[in-house]
């Protein structure tokens, strides 16, 4: 028997009839269609599919749709806002921080969700505050810098690597 | 030419725009009207015979379209999944493959039936009601036991477990007797699973009104997709498109024909409803073949003063149920054994070993990384047992001329080993480190060093020896550049990118060739309707050592068109028209000017010489004369707690030649991520089976450890540039030389911190549990001498 479920996503109110057992990410991709969100485990290991609940980083493969009646969602296609890139969106691009992109959409997420609880994370803190994403391509080494990069920009405190330009040469 | 801007540069990647937006389009993303979803019923055991398959309780399921199984395939395939002669052309045994099995599973995971439902979840239901009646059979899962002749078959019909087995240079008992020293191993290389983060998927839609077949994958090889699926379904190759736009992540697993391409398409056929299939990760973990998966037995002998004498190497390879469509080509394993050294004499030999496992074929690396790692730890071994430093030894035996022919016959391009070796040493600070571990080990501190003086053989690959690589195709490569009235320019490659990042460094040859700005090209891949009639994909660090100097060749003959046309426009002699920075012009009068984008739309135009046509576009494929052979040196350094077995990776330095460099930021990107797959195998990763049952124990993310990235130090690189001599770009490959690396310098660090120990070798995954019971085994041992000895 299908429930209807409305959230807020990325700021525009949605609202559909969905299986009980529909879970959060299939409703984002399949029903909503937004396919920045992506599944790349069956387990809740690999953080593809994270977006923020309500400001917190959330895997959007653990919950059904309908545990998000009433919620705030952000997406990937979320962040940029007037056309111009989130400073985590812009840091990755900078520093190389993705290589198939697969995996990004779920980092920035995380990343976002870091940065709002820690502005100004050392590299061991991004390091742990990230564990809960798998990438295969980068080695982590450049999304570290990455977020490093968007706190810098995003104003926090004490960090130093400032974003580069993004046709410059070395 | 005139190497202008482009081409070096740091240029930021065109396709993150779209990839940081969540705007790519991966296979998921897209949905046709209609679509059935595949669920595919897989065997539980490793080895069954199959009694019966119901499916009348299935079929009642809500929203079933219909459900398959070996006897509608044998109307709509045609043959097996084809086998490659890669480098073992003599094979004793390839059990024919077809896609889903008839009446005996030969893994765990092979496919038995599919569903198509109308959404994913009603596939998925109707799959768990196929009621599928099986006799479970012995399952052969050791490879030292399969090859008994007394052993069950992996097959039941099958003659024995034997897949190959190819001497390449035999076995010299006078060689050995040079050495002082001689030194005896057997090194393993686990199963891994090549887990891209993005798992495989299909979706194919089969038009009935015109016999054509669209289908959308995740895949590195397009077009040797549609040459497959021509050979497996009987539809003509101009009838079929594969269509394969971002893909994320492949490692080699996406670069050869799988059970699922020919399933989903022929359903499609069979069905006439679009049918998407996406891979779950257990299904990956369980069903898409496995890299590895092999041991060596090593014999090297060396001489007091630490030349190397001979070394015997047998490659024992588990090829699984089946042979993988490359799985022999990690048989080039022995033909790299010698690594970057010189030896008098090696011995090589390798066998191909079916067990009831998934099969293995390439991934990241394939044959190389295991050869680096068997080389390199002989080369430590063979340093401990002669008490000689093992930087002393490598530089002792350094290949040093160039083209150097290995012990094979393969012939090294270029090189200057110990120029990287110094910079890796200098970087680490070899003899201070030295220093620390000494005072370090007085205090009870296991600090160690390993390096990996690496070499790959890659750039696949010359016409003649690949020729035979698939069906009669050598894996050359195509590109075609086409430049527009208005002097925009698109491009067209065969190779394909799964985050090599192609978009971007393309252009920047096309610009540099062209004179054009870099901003007006363009680069289209990924769609078999567009472009040259062939292209032959993205692996084997291929892509810019071939896919890059076709682009380069296709630029080149615009370019040639674009000067008899310019000679035309301004009256004079070819020989006298000068071409810099995409400007024509006459010797001695530089001022009168034409840009390539004015010869362009002259191009298209009415006065053109008599004997040309309109057009300035040019398709080229490029053969190259060899292969290329990156090299480095890399080194770990780690501390092991003796009481834990745990393994603190503290450093990680690596310096490597790829020849001269197109983008920097997307080289060093790529040995990220190649250094931190190997690491992965170092410590990390195994596909574990239970060897009674055959059942798998690794089957998620759970229990199969990608790092994280707490897992991976920052990694320190460098590089030194030796030019390739084997392509006009001078570049070598870059893709899998990290992984290739890695390992090797990381398990060299490990037996050099637990050398107090009397620990001379530690097999992958070198885990807390598996070092804590080496550090006790020695413990007693070394108790039990003392004992002994009082």
């Amino acid at each position: 028997m299908k429930q209807k479920v409305a959230t807020t996503i990325n700021g525009e109110r949605r609202e559909h009839e969905v299986e009980p057992r529909l879970l959060l990410v299939h409703y984002i991709r399949d029903v909503v269609g937004l396919t920045g969100t992506h599944i790349g485990c069956d387990t809740s290991q690999c953080g593809a599919c994270t977006i923020l609940v309500d400001g917190k980083a959330v895997k959007s493969c653990t919950m059904f749709a309908l545990q998000a009646e009433g919620r705030s969602l952000t997406t990937i296609e979320g962040m940029a806002k007037d056309g111009q890139l989130h400073p985590l969106q812009q840091a990755f691009w900078d520093e190389h921080g993705l290589q198939c992109g697969y995996c990004t959409p779920g980092f920035i997420m995380a990343a976002a969700y870091l940065l709002s609880e820690n502005p100004n994370p050392t590299d061991d803190e991004i390091r742990q505050g990230l564990e809960g994403n798998l990438c295969r391509c980068t080695g982590y080494v450049n999304i570290v810098k990455s977020v490093k990069s968007a706190a810098a920009t995003m104003g926090g405190a004490t960090a130093k690597a400032g974003a580069k330009s993004a046709a410059g040469r070395s | 030419m005139a190497v202008t801007a482009m081409i070096g540069a740091k240029i930021h990647r065109r396709e993150d725009p779209r990839l940081v937006s969540g705007a790519g389009h991966y296979v998921d993303d897209f949905t046709l009207p209609g679509t059935a979803y595949m669920s595919i019923v897989r065997s539980p055991y490793a080895h069954a015979r199959i009694n019966s398959i119901d499916v009348t309780a299935a079929s009642k399921a809500p929203g079933v379209v219909a459900i398959y199984t070996y006897k509608d395939f044998a109307k709509a395939i045609t043959g097996g999944i084809p086998v490659a002669p890669a480098f073992v052309a003599e094979k004793k045994q390839t059990p024919n493959r077809f896609p889903i099995a008839e009446k005996e599973v030969v893994y765990q995971g092979e496919a038995v039936a599919v569903v198509l439902a109308d959404s994913r979840y009603q596939a998925v239901d109707a799959a768990n009601l196929v009621d599928v009646n099986y006799d479970q059979l012995p399952a052969v899962m050791d490879m030292e036991k399969a090859l008994d002749p007394k052993s069950p078959k992996v097959h039941s019909d099958g003659p024995d477990n034997v897949a190959w087995d190819l001497t390449y240079v035999p076995d010299d008992a006078e060689a050995m007797k040079e050495a002082d020293v001689v030194i005896k191993e057997r090194i393993h290389q686990q199963r891994l699973s090549p887990t891209a983060i993005e798992p495989r998927g299909v979706m194919a839609e089969y038009a009935r009104a015109d016999g054509s077949l669209t289908v959308w994958m995740s895949t590195q090889i397009p077009h040797l997709m549609r040459f497959y699926l021509t050979l497996g379904l009987g539809l003509p190759e101009s009838r079929i498109r594969v269509v394969s736009q971002d893909v994320g992540g492949g490692f080699g697993s996406k670069g050869y024909p799988q059970a699922e391409d020919y399933l989903v398409t022929a359903a499609a056929k069979l069905s006439s409803r679009p049918v998407k299939w996406i891979e779950g990760r257990t299904e990956a973990i369980q069903g898409t073949p496995h890299g590895r998966g092999q041991f060596f037995d090593v014999e090297a002998g060396a001489k007091k003063d630490g030349t190397l004498v001979a070394l015997k190497v047998t490659q024992y390879l588990d090829a699984g149920g089946y042979v993988g469509n490359l799985g022999a080509f990690q048989g080039v394993a022995c033909l790299l054994s010698g690594g970057a050294y010189k030896w008098k004499h090696i011995s090589a030999r390798t066998v191909g070993v079916l067990t009831n496992r998934v099969p293995t074929d390439i991934y990241r690396g394939a044959g190389r990384p295991e050869a680096t790692h068997l080389c390199e730890r002989v080369i430590d071994l063979l340093a401990g047992a002669l008490k000689m430093d093992p930087v002393a030894i490598r530089r002792k035996n350094f290949a040093t001329e160039f083209p150097f022919t290995n012990n094979f016959g393969l012939v090294y391009d270029s090189g200057a080993y110990e120029k990287a070796l110094d910079k890796a040493l200098e970087m680490v600070g070899y003899d201070r480190f030295r220093k620390e571990q000494e005072e370090g080990r007085r205090k009870g501190k296991y600090l160690g060093i390993g390096l990996s003086s690496w070499i790959e053989i890659c750039g696949i690959g010359p016409s003649a020896p690949t020729a035979g690589a698939t069906g009669g195709i050598a894996l050359v490569e195509s590109a075609q550049v086409r430049v527009f009235p208005t002097g925009s320019v698109s491009v067209y490659v065969g190779t394909h990118s799964h985050g090599q990042s192609h978009e971007t460094t393309f252009p920047q040859i096309v610009a540099d060739t062209l004179g054009v700005p870099y901003d007006s090209i363009e680069l289209r891949h990924g769609d078999t309707a567009e472009g040259p009639a062939f292209g032959y994909g993205t692996y084997g660090s291929r892509s810019l050592a071939v896919g890059g100097m076709a682009v380069h060749k296709a630029s080149k003959k615009v370019v040639d068109k674009a000067r008899k046309l310019a000679a035309h426009i301004f009256e004079a002699s070819e020989d006298d028209v000068v071409f810099d920075q995409g400007q024509f012009y006459v010797k001695g009068s530089p001022d009168k000017r034409k840009a390539m984008a004015e010869i362009a739309l002259a191009s298209y135009g009415a006065s053109l010489p008599p004997d040309m046509e309109q057009g300035l576009e040019a398709v080229a494929y490029f053969d190259p004369p060899n292969f290329v052979w990156p090299f480095g040196t890399h080194i770990a350094v780690v501390e092991v707690d003796p009481e834990t077995g745990d393994v603190d990776l503290q450093r990680y330095i690596a310096v490597d030649d790829c020849g001269n460099v197109i983008n920097p930021m997307i080289v060093d990107g790529q040995i990220h991520g190649g250094v931190t797959q190997g690491i992965a195998q170092a410590l990390y990763e195994e596909v574990v089976y239970d060897n009674d049952s055959g059942q798998m124990r690794t089957g998620t993310m759970t229990d199969y450890l990608i790092p994280t990235a707490n897992e991976i130090p920052n990694l320190e690189l460098d590089r030194t540039v030796t030019p390739s001599p084997t392509n006009e770009l001078g570049v070598k490959g870059i893709g899998e030389a990290g992984t290739i690396a890695s390992s090797a310098a990381v398990i060299n660090a490990v037996c050099d911190a637990l050398s107090p120990f009397g620990i001379k070798h530690v097999d992958m995954p070198a885990s807390p549990d598996r070092i804590w019971k080496q550090i006790q085994q020695a413990r007693v041992a070394s108790s039990n001498g003392e004992e002994a000895r009082k």
